[in-house]
């Protein structure tokens, strides 16, 4: 908790003084029962105009005053919180950038997400509430039964009786709903995923004519829902009314106790009204006390969630080296072993092979072989577990990260494309590429004729996901944004699943026309597609067992004749 | 919105004796809660002194106050369970209607509505809804209650002192509904921002390890931080012009508390004689009332609020269960058995009516016959089977099985004999066996290994933890191939006559991809089949192959024709062995 306090600090002003003005503003809310008591015992009593007039002058002053203290609590709530939240938000972004892979894998970017938006958001809300209501409450309750003793000790006895139990009653009922509430959220949690998966199978389920079981199912967890709904709802519903009842006796208690002390003459009539103000104010100050816990408590819980990314550092460490593009090798893996963390295998098991410049290299194998963990080394997302990486000559530790990552061109597996137009997608390369630059790229990627044809060209505005291009016109649009960076090294990792044999070649043959500095990565189910590369690896279970030109392969690799004939037959 | 509002409420008709016992037990609660303060009143009027209390009073006004909180306590509790039944009853309607809803609209709005928007109208607008509308109607009843019960009791101590009250209402009123505006624009911004930066979290994050590939972290960070600086001024703006209404309205309550106070005791001790005299104990419970008077209107500027939201999120629930259902086709015929013998006669299909996608196309496929679909990705080889499916309607021309046209027979029957394998698998939440039973629920345990066998994934099955009762989903961790194996399985379990298949295995690895590739060969065994193919066996045995390139089938015929053809599948064809 320690670590986000700290982001409290440019806000310390605010922290203070804001629940300094809230209690001002309850030290004026408790005086009025007081004053008002004066007017009926001192005022109507001695039949007292002038004074009446004053006291009441005075109730409106003590209001405007509790105005201006509220407002000005208000804002310091507001301003701190909503600094923290900024700040926080800021912070948290910042923090996941500088996470590696393994991180990023270990949280999973769902809920990188959730973190920043719907947890740093539930911990500002705690900061804004807790401002506002947590000096109050507390200070009204003791406030109330502190006025109390001052007026009359053995009738304050009454509060102090009273006020535990209405605490246990809401411990009591918080602890029994807030896990219903948490099962009601996983009920509901199902049918959203139901839901989902009746979308997506919508043409499976009709196929099937299954529509009427699923319409059943649903009523049955809408029904199910329901009745875990009604189980919460009968036991919360009971919080409110026994607090009333319980303060309202008590108020009948203070009436029959304060009556015999009237007999008795020490109390007046004017303190027994007071006390029964007293009463109901208690009772306020407890609702609210019950919904503050609310929110704390799920505050706090997202504030761990948020100090929980925030305190987990890089496990990497990156050099100062800048790269020397001149090195004629490449690339050079020497005895790499590599294992995700976590995972008791490893997933690539003594990699070895050079690439000099402007040579191709073919990783072809099964699923879950390896292929592209072998390439997410190069650029560094992962550090290999032992064995050496060397990129122009020096191993990928000693760059700096970025400068290493610039040199290298990446087309990930999943064409995702960014909102955006088509041009700002392709400077993400390169942020000050010309139009030139980007016109070559879309050319190389066979991505210039559909582009051209678009009606806004480059400036074409893509959705997010770039889901309103189809699959292989993503994919060209991933390898020109690779290719805008003009790269030294260029990965293509199954980057031409969808597209036709045809546009496949002319995009190969296009790379080798014009990037004929470039060192390629190439990676792909299709032998027809690696055929040509300098140097082929197959993969078999993270193991290299074959490595070669496509005729050297075909004649000593077992593996690669099985995958060619399978396809070629 | 009134519209919408009366169509919610009609939602509640089933369960309309629970708002009326509702209202009943309000009614009770409230009123008798009212009562309080005069009871209080009173008592303190029976202690008047030292030596003057009466004491038999005292206990008598002890006794029924204690009652009256008594019963109120216990009406309100029981209103409290009968709004829960209303509200959780009329929910789980709405739900019930919505999903089941889901399952009867044409496909074509399944695809055209962005899948997370309709699982936001089951999920979190019917919440909006729930919390809302009928908790909203739940506190604006017990408002009006409160207001019509509190100026009747004032009424009955003080007329004119209440005439006072009511006169200083409209003070209250105006600030809340002036605050209301101010912050509601304020409001609106916050969320416009809010869903931008929700968006560009989800997109930056989501691509993390493409931002990291690009080294585009620091602009990243800037647009981030930008959005983040706007959203941070929006929302203290908003949040302090709406936090501005409770310490307002508690401040024009005060002045009507100190109005009530001055008039009350000058009219106490006869300054004021037309307020008339007033006992200190009816003042107190005077005061009292105009306290609990002025709070409802507090809370009724945040219903409204929440009632807009609500009616929002509604009319999004409504539109869905507006949308056609696929015409009721129960008086058709329904296929009982069939041979498997289709033909399409100049079928015209179009997704968008300006953009004719299929013209005049016009095929035979005899019982038993293999076709296969080839082209590029994306050029509309999945339209062909909406089509046979009906999934989409032709708009011209027609589909007939067995010289019957499929629009005369029940859209489910006619279904019930093809068997459809997909590329994109779909796998449930459920147990292996179940997802393979998924045809015929009623299979026994020996079918379905017996399906997975000829489908060669008995294997892998028998190596999960807990064999066909592992409990699997899309993303438990099987495999692409595997998944294409259970879905294999699935149909082999129902055997239908016609069978779709989508082939393409580009993400499956080399072994998983040759049993794939024996299952289908099993599968097919006897069977009319349309097969997108992505493999040159598959496509050069096929009996015939369409050919199709942006949405039109531009050539077909079988494999000899049309590499003499020398057309596209030529070059196509081809272009795989010069690479």
């Amino acid at each position: 908790m320690q670590h986000l306090l700290r982001f409290l600090k440019p806000y310390r002003k605010e922290l203070i003084l804001g629940p300094f003005f809230k209690l001002l503003e309850a030290v004026f809310e408790l005086i009025v029962p007081v004053v008002m008591a004066k007017i009926i015992d001192n005022g109507i009593a001695k039949g007292d105009a002038a004074y009446v007039g004053k006291m009441c002058a005075l109730i409106v002053l003590l209001g405007i005053c509790g105005l201006g203290f509220a407002l000005t609590c208000q804002y310091f709530a507001a301003k701190c919180a909503f600094g923290f939240g900024t700040d926080l938000r800021s912070a948290l972004y910042r923090h996941i950038n500088t996470l590696s892979h393994t991180e990023i894998d270990r949280f999973g970017t769902s809920t990188l997400i959730n973190r920043i938006t719907s947890d740093a958001t539930s911990a500002q809300t705690g900061v804004n509430m807790f401002i506002r209501l947590a000096v109050r409450a507390p200070f009204l309750i003791i406030g109330a039964i502190v006025m109390a003793l001052l007026i009359d000790v053995k009738l304050s006895l009454i509060f102090l009786i009273i006020a535990p139990i209405v605490g246990l009653l809401l411990y009591f009922v918080m602890n029994r709903t807030v896990p219903m509430y948490r099962r009601n959220q996983q009920k509901l949690d199902t049918i959203a995923r139901h839901t989902g998966e009746n979308l997506d199978g919508m043409r499976v389920i009709r196929a099937f004519s299954r529509q009427k079981q699923e319409k059943d199912e649903f009523s049955q967890e809408c029904a199910d829902l329901e009745q875990s709904m009604l189980a919460v709802g009968r036991i919360s519903a009971i919080l409110n009314p026994l607090t009333f009842m319980i303060m309202n006796l008590g108020i009948v208690a203070v009436i029959w106790f304060g009556g015999m002390q009237i007999n008795t003459g020490s109390l007046t009539q004017g303190d027994l009204t007071a006390f029964a103000n007293y009463m109901t104010q208690i009772l306020l100050a407890m609702v609210v006390m019950a919904n503050l816990i609310v929110i704390l408590t799920k505050a706090q819980a997202s504030a761990l969630r948020v100090q929980d990314v925030l305190s987990t550092p890089s496990s990497m460490t990156e050099g100062t080296a800048q790269p020397d593009r001149e090195s004629e090798e490449v690339i050079s893996f020497s005895h790499v072993d590599f294992a995700y963390a976590g995972a008791g295998d490893n997933s690539l098991d003594d990699i070895s092979f050079t690439l000099k410049k402007g040579q191709t290299l073919g990783i072809i194998g099964g699923t879950g072989s390896g292929k592209s963990t072998l390439a997410s080394l190069i650029p560094r997302y992962y550090d290999a577990k032992s064995g050496e990486i060397r990129i122009f000559g020096k191993p990928v530790q000693e760059y700096d990260t970025k400068a290493l990552r610039k040199l290298i061109g990446v087309v990930p597996q999943k064409a995702l494309l960014f909102s955006g137009t088509i041009a700002e997608n392709l400077r993400w390369a390169d942020a000050d590429a010309d139009e030139v630059q980007m016109q070559k790229a879309l050319d190389i990627a066979q991505a210039a004729e559909f582009v051209g044809k678009l009606q806004y060209g480059m400036n074409t505005h893509l959705v997010q996901g770039g889901r309103n291009l189809s699959g292989g016109q993503k994919q060209r649009l991933t390898i020109a944004r690779a290719l805008t960076g003009q790269p030294a090294i260029l990965i293509l990792d199954d980057s031409m699943s969808a597209l036709d044999y045809a546009t496949d070649l002319a995009l190969r043959t296009a790379l080798k026309e014009q990037c004929s500095d470039m060192t390629i990565i190439m990676i792909s189910q299709r032998a027809t597609s690696l055929m040509d590369a300098d140097l082929i690896l197959v993969m078999d279970d993270g193991r290299c067992t074959g490595l070669g030109t496509h005729e050297e392969l075909l004649e000593h690799c077992e593996e690669y004749r099985e995958i060619y004939n399978s396809q070629m037959s | 919105m009134k519209k919408t509002i009366l169509r919610i409420l009609s939602y509640c008709r089933p369960y309309r004796r629970y708002f009326i016992l509702t209202i009943l037990c309000t009614l009770v609660s409230v009123s008798l809660s009212l009562l309080v303060p005069i009871l209080i009143g009173e008592a303190v009027d029976c202690a008047v002194g030292v030596g003057q209390v009466d004491f038999d009073g005292l206990a008598k006004i002890a006794v029924i106050l204690a009652g009256a909180v008594l019963v109120s306590g216990i009406f309100q509790w029981i209103a409290g369970l009968f709004i829960n039944r209303l509200a959780f009853g009329t929910i789980r309607d709405f739900r019930t209607e919505l999903t089941a809803k889901l399952e009867e609209v044409p496909l074509r709005y399944i695809d055209g509505n962005a899948r997370g928007d309709l699982i936001a109208r089951v999920i979190p607008d019917i919440e909006i809804i729930s919390d809302g509308l009928l908790q909203g109607f739940a506190q604006l009843f017990t408002g009006v209650v409160t207001i019509v019960g509190t100026l009747l009791f004032m009424l009955t101590i003080n007329v004119k002192i209440t005439v006072i009250v009511v006169l200083m209402t409209p003070i209250s009123l105006f600030a809340a509904a002036k605050i209301t505006a101010l912050s509601h624009s304020s409001f609106q911004r916050q969320s416009a921002l809010r869903g931008e930066m929700g968006g560009l979290t989800e997109e930056m994050i989501g691509g993390q390890k493409i931002v990291k590939a690009f080294a585009y972290e620091e602009r990243a960070v800037e647009r981030f931080e930008q959005l983040n600086k706007e959203l941070g001024a929006a929302s203290l703006k908003a949040t302090f012009f709406s936090s501005m209404s409770n310490p307002t309205t508690r401040f024009v309550n005060g002045l009507i508390y100190a109005a009530v106070g001055t008039v009350g005791a000058l009219g106490a001790i006869g300054v004021l004689p037309w307020v008339g005299v007033m006992s200190v104990g009816k003042l107190a419970s005077f005061l009292s009332y105009s306290n609990q008077y002025t709070k409802p209107f507090n809370e009724i500027s945040g219903v409204v609020a929440e009632l807009q939201n609500a009616v929002s999120c509604a009319q999004r629930v409504f539109e869905v269960l507006d949308t056609p259902s696929e015409p009721d086709d129960s008086h058709l015929e329904t296929v009982t058995e069939c041979r498997g013998e289709l033909s399409f006669e100049n079928v015209q299909f179009s997704y968008v009516p300006e953009k004719p996608l299929i013209r005049n196309f016009s095929m035979g496929a005899k019982a038993g016959q293999r076709i296969a679909i080839v082209g590029p990705t994306g050029c509309g080889k999945s339209t062909i089977i909406n089509l046979l499916l009906r999934f989409y309607e032709v708009e011209g021309g027609c589909i007939r099985l067995d010289g019957k046209p499929t629009t005369e027979l029940t859209r489910d029957s006619l279904r019930s004999h093809f068997g459809m394998v997909l590329q994109e698998t779909w796998i449930f939440t459920g147990t292996v066996a179940e997802n393979i039973a998924y045809g015929k629920p009623d299979a026994t345990r020996e079918e379905i290994e017996a399906a997975a066998k000829a489908s060669y994934a008995h294997g892998f099955i028998k190596r999960l933890p807990e064999g066909y009762d592992t409990v699997i989903s899309d993303t438990s961790g099987l495999s692409q191939g595997q998944k294409q194996l259970l879905c294999i399985a699935r149909i082999m379990l129902t055997s239908p006559p016609m069978l779709i298949l989508d082939e393409a295995t580009s993400s499956i690895d080399i072994r998983t991809e040759q049993r794939v590739q024996k299952a289908f060969e099993k599968l097919m065994q006897g069977k009319t089949s349309f097969i997108i193919a992505h493999r040159l066996s598959t496509i050069r045995s096929a009996d015939h192959i369409l050919v199709m390139r942006d949405g039109n089938i531009i050539e077909q015929g079988d494999h000899d024709a049309l590499m003499a053809q020398g057309g596209f599948y030529a070059n196509l064809y081809r272009s795989q062995f010069v690479g």
